[in-house]
């Protein structure tokens, strides 16, 4: 009985779709062939943390500072709307 | 002409809102532009107070604010007839930074070459492998992973369809990775530490 087996995914297509299984992005059935892929896959699954672990590089995880000066130029600039 | 009651509530209002979200306006057009993103923050500030009637609730505000500054941004490329540079598909469809770092092994005494490599960056080291990206890579990673906007959100602030936008920031991602390894080998990211 094949009903509700997939077909394996091959790596470069997994790949591909690593960043939207991060974003949670991928439809139901996508996640489900690149989560299939994974359990089979070692190498598949160093990507899939290499790719979480860029896409916490990009997301800054202290508050964006504003500098006095550039606080002092835009509150006046607010000022003389 | 003095201003109504009116006018002055909503100018106060407007400047409460404003100098609220001064900080992340400023982070995001940091990102955004390399040169006087103050300027940047300005014009989206003129823009918001010209139309803040259009604002429903000062909850939406944040989104509101960023929206309006991201159009500014797009609208000065525009104007400054600025080519919208795309990165042929096929140069960087293949690129995979997981792989390369495997295969050129630039820390060979590390046991955790892939983290290790990442942990190199600073926060101003990451600014400026983005700035270096085409505009047109950059707006969908900045909106997507530093501000945190869903595709649909920005398929509307950007008036793409959606999958255009999944294909941008795709080839943004693609993108990104290449240019961190060009960086990394450019700016002496690439020794090992523990040998330095």
């Amino acid at each position: 009985m094949t009903e509700g087996l997939q077909r394996l995914i091959p790596c470069g297509e997994a790949v591909r779709r690593l960043w939207d299984y991060v974003d949670s992005a991928l439809s139901p059935e996508d996640a489900a062939a690149v989560e299939e892929h994974l359990s089979f896959c070692r190498r598949c699954c160093g990507e899939l943390e290499f790719a979480t672990e860029l896409r916490a590089l990009l997301h800054p995880h202290a508050k964006d500072d504003l500098p006095p000066r550039v606080r002092h130029r835009l509150e006046r600039f607010l000022e003389e709307l | 002409m003095t201003a109504t009651v009116d006018d002055q509530t909503s100018r106060d209002s407007f400047q409460t809102l404003a100098r609220e979200h001064l900080p992340c306006l400023y982070g995001l057009a940091r990102r955004l532009t390399r040169h006087d993103p103050e300027d940047l923050v300005q014009d989206a500030l003129l823009r918001g107070y010209r139309s803040y009637g259009t604002l429903r609730s000062a909850d939406a505000g944040c989104g509101w604010l960023r929206a309006i500054l991201v159009n500014a941004y797009r609208d000065g490329i525009r104007r400054d007839a600025r080519t919208i540079d795309e990165i042929p598909v096929e140069d960087i469809a293949d690129f995979s930074l997981y792989r390369t770092l495997a295969e050129e092994d630039p820390f060979p005494y590390s046991d955790s070459l892939h983290v290790d490599f990442l942990h190199a960056f600073g926060r101003e080291d990451v600014r400026e492998v983005l700035l270096r990206l085409p505009a047109i890579y950059r707006v969908p990673l900045v909106l997507r992973y530093i501000q945190g906007f869903a595709t649909k959100e920005m398929a509307r602030l950007l008036a793409l369809p959606v999958g255009t936008v999944l294909a941008q920031l795709h080839r943004g991602r693609k993108a990104f990775e290449r240019e961190l390894w060009t960086y990394a080998a450019e700016n002496g990211l690439l020794t090992d530490r523990s040998t330095r």
